[in-house]
């Protein structure tokens, strides 16, 4: 695929290599990461402990499609989900447990800018649906936590990666690449709204 | 019914092949948007991301998202048909589907929480049935995720904040406030399924049935297949882009119905699909044996 240069991000995250990464930018991310979703977040915002310590980790917003062979688990389809649900709970998760890294997809507002700001934090922006091309990304599945409390699919699963790719959608200055989009369609739409050509039968 | 088994069997085959084989109208849909963003950019590598996807769900037999969605059935039976067996042979399907991966636990007690490990519960699959002097079955699902759905959104005319009265112009503006609205988050290029008039639940129903259109038709009502010409473009201005990220394509298509309504309410429903567009149908016999895909 022709692309954008590439930077790396590799775990265990190192703290001024998160911070140097830049709203636009195109990253391969390798090593550990926690899935979480909405069961997830309310948990850890509500004050339940982490099975694992979180600190300088990632969080992915992903429910994978897993099912058991032999004595461990496959990852059948794995893609990132909606960001934005998550928001609400994210800065106290961000600041409590030291998550440097939040993956999904979506667009996020003023508070995750401010989680990102205040924690050093990068939030990356996954292709959504792309379920098959960032399942091959995920090349082991190293343990699984709230499977039975929560469901398979809003468990938390940790995964290891391997170059998964994704465009740095905020970073730790709080630079939303998404909203700026945003901006100008609105812009764009409020234009084709006032148009003087209405749409006349 | 007879012949349980052969039943079961073609609609596991259904459900296998929309949750893994993206419909070949929409690929080619695709295909073209991709053509249109320039080399290098972030919006030629999502699109370039998605065909890949798209080739590979369907060689690794795989879901082509994690979100296998819900399960809408379109079923058109030949008179006195038995429906409720039919009803059972789909569970059937759907729970096999679910215990081999070709769809996620995907259904969840709204009341306590508790997560179904079959996908069969109450709502869910959802079936919608029809009789017709045919003596095969016509059937089509739509897998829709929940990340397209929640960015659906539903107009009541006249609305002040947008200047949209109760005529084609206002839906257009609702129609473009949705788009806005919508950014990437039903994970753009969409398609969008609008239906003008019809009351807050068949609006909906409605908008939903646009999606069994295929990507290139048009309206038959001329009026309605032009302004389906004039938002695609307008959306294209906006440069939304695949995934919110910028570019040129928003939308894949925009299919526009209609619904008579009561004098005091016009409603503008508009139901967005992600570019993960699956559905799919085949014709099976009066005994359950294939006939023919449809799409």
């Amino acid at each position: 695929m022709a692309l954008l240069k590439a930077r790396r991000l590799d775990y265990p995250f190192i703290p001024e290599q998160v911070e140097a990464l830049r709203a636009g930018q195109f990253v391969l991310v390798s090593g550990l990461v926690y899935t979480a979703r909405d069961r997830i977040h309310k948990y850890l915002f509500d004050g339940g402990k982490s099975p694992v310590d979180l600190k300088n980790s990632a969080l992915y917003h992903c429910g994978p499609v897993v099912i058991r062979k032999d004595a461990g688990w496959v990852v059948r389809a794995a893609g990132p989900t909606t960001s934005l649900r998550e928001e609400p709970y994210l800065p106290r998760i961000v600041k409590e447990h030291g998550i440097r890294v939040i993956m999904g997809k979506g667009s996020m507002g003023k508070v995750t800018e401010g989680a990102c700001k205040a924690g050093g934090c990068v939030y990356l922006h996954a292709v959504g649906g792309a379920a098959q091309v960032l399942a091959e990304k995920v090349v082991a599945v190293k343990g699984l936590y709230f499977g039975e409390e929560f469901g398979l699919a809003e468990a938390m699963w940790v995964l290891e990666l391997k170059d998964f790719p994704a465009i740095v959608a905020i970073d730790s200055k709080g630079r939303n690449l998404l909203r700026r989009v945003k901006s100008a369609s609105l812009r764009m739409g409020r234009k084709l709204m006032k148009s003087s050509d209405p749409f006349i039968p | 019914m007879k012949n349980h088994v052969q039943w079961e069997s073609s609609l596991f085959e259904l459900i296998r092949r929309t949750s893994v084989d993206l419909p070949c109208d929409i690929e080619q849909g695709l295909r073209r948007a991709c053509k249109t963003e320039k080399k290098a950019s972030r919006a030629r590598w999502v699109m370039e991301t998605l065909l890949a996807n798209v080739q590979k769900a369907r060689d690794l037999d795989a879901p082509l998202c994690q979100d296998t969605g819900s399960l809408i059935f379109y079923f058109q039976v030949p008179v006195g048909f038995d429906t409720n067996a039919l009803v059972s042979a789909t569970r059937l399907a759907v729970a096999r589907a679910t215990r081999l991966g070709y769809l996620r636990q995907n259904t969840i007690d709204s009341v306590s929480g508790a997560a179904c490990q079959t996908n069969v519960a109450y709502g869910a699959p959802t079936f919608y049935f029809e009789q017709c002097a045919r003596g095969t079955v016509d059937v089509r699902l739509l897998m829709k995720g929940g990340g397209c759905e929640n960015v659906g959104k539903q107009y009541s005319l006249p609305d002040e904040s947008l200047g949209a009265g109760r005529d084609l112009e206002g839906v257009r503006r609702c129609v473009l406030d949705a788009v806005v609205s919508a950014q990437g988050n039903g994970c753009a290029p969409g398609i969008l399924g609008v239906c003008i008039g019809g009351d807050r639940a068949t609006g909906y129903e409605c908008s939903k049935s646009q999606f069994l259109r295929k990507l290139d038709d048009k309206s038959p009502v001329k009026i309605l297949a032009r302004l389906e010409d004039r938002l695609m473009k307008e959306a294209k201005a906006l440069e939304i882009g695949p995934m919110g990220l910028g570019g040129n394509t928003a939308l894949l298509g925009v299919k526009i119905g209609s619904m008579s309504r009561v004098p005091a309410s016009f409603f503008v429903t508009v139901s967005y699909m992600c570019w993960a567009f699956r559905r799919r149908g085949a014709l099976l016999t009066a005994r359950g044996g294939f006939q023919k895909w449809l799409y």
